[in-house]
């Protein structure tokens, strides 16, 4: 097919808005704006310009955006080892302890922020009973950092009614955003429904940021921000997989169906150095809703079985024990899902949670006012986070007290937040006792990339950080991107490329719809033109080409060297075809955009589950080829960089482990 | 549950140049037929259900209908997000009705200042751990 070229003929071509700034924020959710609260607060004395720019409206985006009912990660009485301890075993042994510690000591002042900008926090009253946030205010229980005991559901978790959890963080650092502003005389410096495309490279310094490009989605126009640093807090990647359900349920996967990769493509594309892409995340949830299961397992004490009621863990523990001792002490998220595996494969299923039993045992030491708030608790835990799992027991005539519910594995997501840890390879904090020195290249969540910093769910090998994590591991950025900005105070960033050609490139699926549209007769919405492709069926190809070869539900996770190297063709293929893009309008090219990010993330884990020819994470993917955990060969991280001289170079980079394996009291 | 809006009762936000719900959808799924003034979902297998067009309504024109290719129909979910509190009225497709009221915040949206009594920042500690809110 002949290369299309943007002459814009058949779309009017966008302004372009040319901004000038120090740091840039892109994204705008939990990483982004704790970014945005501390780098404000150091930057603004300084005269330092802070930019943010958000594909959606930060009141409401990003990960946290419908609500939480938990915040995962708070020490509190805890030891920060301990909590090193933990995800390490829960991510099979190869982590960046250095972050994880880092992460672990920083947390909790974000969450005392929290609780002070208007976050309900559950307390215990001196029963042991658990009170709602403004029941604990109104009995004047003391806030966390004064003492306050919360409800924790699990030994890091604490329960929180989290409706307007992101509204409520997102508010600060708005706010934070325009005293910055008004300090430095910006006229706009918090961009929203602006999607980034593609990062920027210096022109005069090679390996280093100088800002990023991005369109409007609202008005013909596209912005070109100047940045001494940039922070990529873009998110994980949904739906790269074919998922479970095909048709309206597609958008109800279970991490947001909004997170479409662009952290990992952008990152990828500017050269910047990725770890443990291979790693997945499949939450077992609650059939078809992906309703959150912590709080039953955790909070409820709910048992999970086979159909027959066999606990599926206890079943399989000896053979998980001789297969792959010593990842199943404790046994950890993706050995559960093993074990559940191995019976939904053996005709065991459905696998079921025992609500009702769950319930029915706490009903023995509660009375009936207690056990009315416990069902409203339980209620809550869907409202606040997956209100579609409300309406569809609601759908179902489920209630939880009287009836047990149906489990299931998701589709794979990648993400580095919750309980993954894809993403890339970033300098340390540099003062963790035994971390090599080759860690820490001086900016704290720096990326290989000089000017370029990761946080939240793309930075990789630092996983369960979660909502307060994020935000935390964001301020730990915006501080050192502050930092970086004052070291290079001298510099002047300067574009490497051809704007007029970036803009080009950006409006090239609009201009090719305008062009062919009326080649064929079909109205829009059965549109099948052979000058083009719409965004749709690219991901429908795109997903089905991750499910069949690179270890989908439809092949239960498995791959192989074989599968995945024709999976790898396809995706060259789909690349090479994605130059067809065509939109009719800003939203559909926002889907294009969108797209062409998923499938680069998509690359990079087939490259990487490709690399490593063991199954380090069995219940998330198997090597068909290789199917054992190999930790002579491959204790380790494994890395990869794309050039565009080189392509795709990957190495193994070796795994130290910082804290002691002692198991915590 | 994809969202859809209620021909009657929505306005289009009486010709603001965006509505309510176009604002907040965090995937850009709200379209504003401008002819008619109504808005719709524009994509609705690409809908999260978060609910966040429907709290934000001002007409309360926006409903969930579960996602019908394994949702059973007849059943729904209807929030009433106030200044401190949402209640939620669930119901089931048997007709029976559940309703909770759950706390959303602490204190008034719009009251927080951010940096108010806190540390200013020493810029000897900027290289080292900690925030400007604590030293490690």
């Amino acid at each position: 097919m002949e290369k299309p070229v943007n002459e814009f003929r058949f779309v009017e071509k966008p302004e372009v808005v040319e901004v000038d700034c120090d740091l840039l924020l892109m994204g705008g959710g939990m990483s982004a704006c704790g970014a945005a609260f501390e780098a404000c607060r150091w930057a603004t004395p300084k005269g330092l310009k802070v930019v943010m720019v958000d594909k959606a409206a930060a009141e409401r985006s990003g990960a946290v955006a419908q609500g939480l009912s938990a915040i995962n990660t708070y020490m509190g009485e805890n030891d920060p080892e301990d909590y090193v301890r933990m995800v390490r075993a829960d991510l099979m042994g190869i982590i960046r302890e250095d972050l994880v510690l880092d992460l672990g000591r920083h947390v909790d002042d974000t969450v005392h922020l929290f609780e002070e900008w208007g976050l309900p926090i559950w307390k215990k009253d001196e029963e042991g009973h658990s009170l709602d946030g403004h029941q604990a205010r109104d009995a004047g229980k003391p806030m966390l950092k004064d003492g306050g005991v919360p409800v924790r559901s699990g030994k890091w978790q604490i329960m929180i009614n989290g409706e307007s959890y992101k509204a409520i963080v997102a508010e600060v650092a708005k706010k934070a955003l325009e005293i910055n502003r008004e300090a430095t005389g910006m006229e706009q410096n918090l961009y929203e429904r602006t999607f980034c495309t593609r990062l920027l490279m210096d022109a005069n310094e090679p390996n280093r940021i100088a800002g990023a490009i991005g369109f409007s989605v609202r008005e013909n126009k596209v912005f070109v921000f100047r940045a001494s640093t940039v922070l990529n807090a873009s998110g994980g990647a949904v739906n790269v997989f074919r998922p479970r359900s095909v048709g309206e349920g597609m958008g109800r996967a279970w991490f947001p169906v909004w997170n479409s990769g662009s952290g990992y493509a952008m990152g990828a594309q500017a050269g910047a150095e990725m770890t443990l892409m291979e790693n997945r995340f499949v939450p077992m949830r609650f059939k078809d809703g992906y309703g959150p299961v912590g709080a039953w397992f955790l909070f409820f004490k709910a048992q999970a079985t086979n159909a027959l009621g066999e606990d599926y863990c206890a079943k399989h523990a000896d053979s998980i024990h001789e297969q792959f001792a010593p990842y199943d002490e404790p046994m950890g998220t993706a050995l559960r899902n093993h074990a559940a595996l191995i019976e939904m494969q053996a005709g065991n299923g459905p696998i079921i949670m025992h609500t009702d039993k769950a319930m029915a045992k706490l009903a023995e030491t509660m009375d009936e006012k207690q056990l009315k708030h416990l069902e409203a608790e339980a209620w809550e835990d869907f409202l606040d986070m997956t209100i579609a799992q409300a309406g569809l027991w609601a759908a179902q005539d489920v209630e939880p007290d009287k009836v047990p519910s149906e489990l299931m594995p998701s589709e794979p997501y990648l993400l580095g937040s919750h309980a993954g840890c894809a993403g890339f390879w970033v300098s340390g904090p540099g003062d963790i006792a035994g971390a090599p020195e080759e860690w820490s290249w001086g900016y704290n969540r720096m990326s290989t990339v000089n000017g370029l910093f990761m946080s939240g769910d793309v930075v990789g090998a630092s996983g369960h950080k979660f909502s307060s994590g994020s935000h935390a591991e964001g301020r730990i950025a915006g501080k050192n991107m502050v930092a970086w900005c004052l070291d290079h105070a001298d510099h002047k960033p300067a574009i490497s490329e051809s704007i007029d050609e970036l803009v080009a490139e950006i409006y090239m699926p609009m201009e090719l719809y305008g062009k062919y549209v009326a080649y064929t007769t079909a109205p829009d919405v059965v549109d099948v033109n052979p000058h083009y492709i719409r965004p749709r069926m690219l991901q429908f190809r795109l997903m089905k080409i991750m499910d069949e070869y690179v270890g989908g539900v439809s092949t239960y996770y498995t791959t192989s060297k074989t599968l995945l190297e024709e999976g790898l063709k396809k995706l060259e293929g789909l690349k090479e075809d994605a130059a067809y893009l065509a939109a009719a309008n800003l939203h559909e090219l926002l889907r294009c955009w969108e797209n062409w990010h998923r499938i680069w993330a998509a690359e990079t884990h087939a490259r990487h589950i490709l690399f490593r020819e063991e199954s380090r994470y069995p219940g998330y993917y198997y090597r068909g080829d290789f199917p054992g955990i190999n930790d002579a060969e491959w204790k380790c991280f494994t890395n990869s960089r794309w050039t565009p001289e080189s392509g795709w170079e990957l190495k193994k980079v070796p795994h130290v482990e910082l804290v002691t394996s002692s198991v915590p009291a | 549950m994809p969202s859809f809006v209620i021909t009657e009762k929505c306005d289009g936000c009486k010709g603001q140049d965006k509505t309510a719900c176009m604002y907040i959808c965090p995937h850009d799924l709200m379209f504003l037929d401008k002819e008619r003034m109504k808005a719709y979902n524009q994509e609705p297998e690409q809908c999260w259900e978060c609910y966040n067009c429907v709290k934000i309504c001002p007409q309360q024109a926006i409903e969930v209908r579960a996602y019908a290719d394994f949702a059973p129909l007849g059943a729904s979910v209807i929030p009433m997000r106030g200044t401190d509190s949402i209640m939620w009225t669930i119901k089931f497709r048997n007709g029976s009705l559940k309703r909770f009221k759950f706390p959303i915040r602490l204190i008034p949206e719009g009251t927080v200042d951010p940096y108010a009594g806190k540390p200013e920042p020493n810029y000897d500690e900027l290289k080292k751990p900690g925030f400007f809110t604590l030293s490690i």
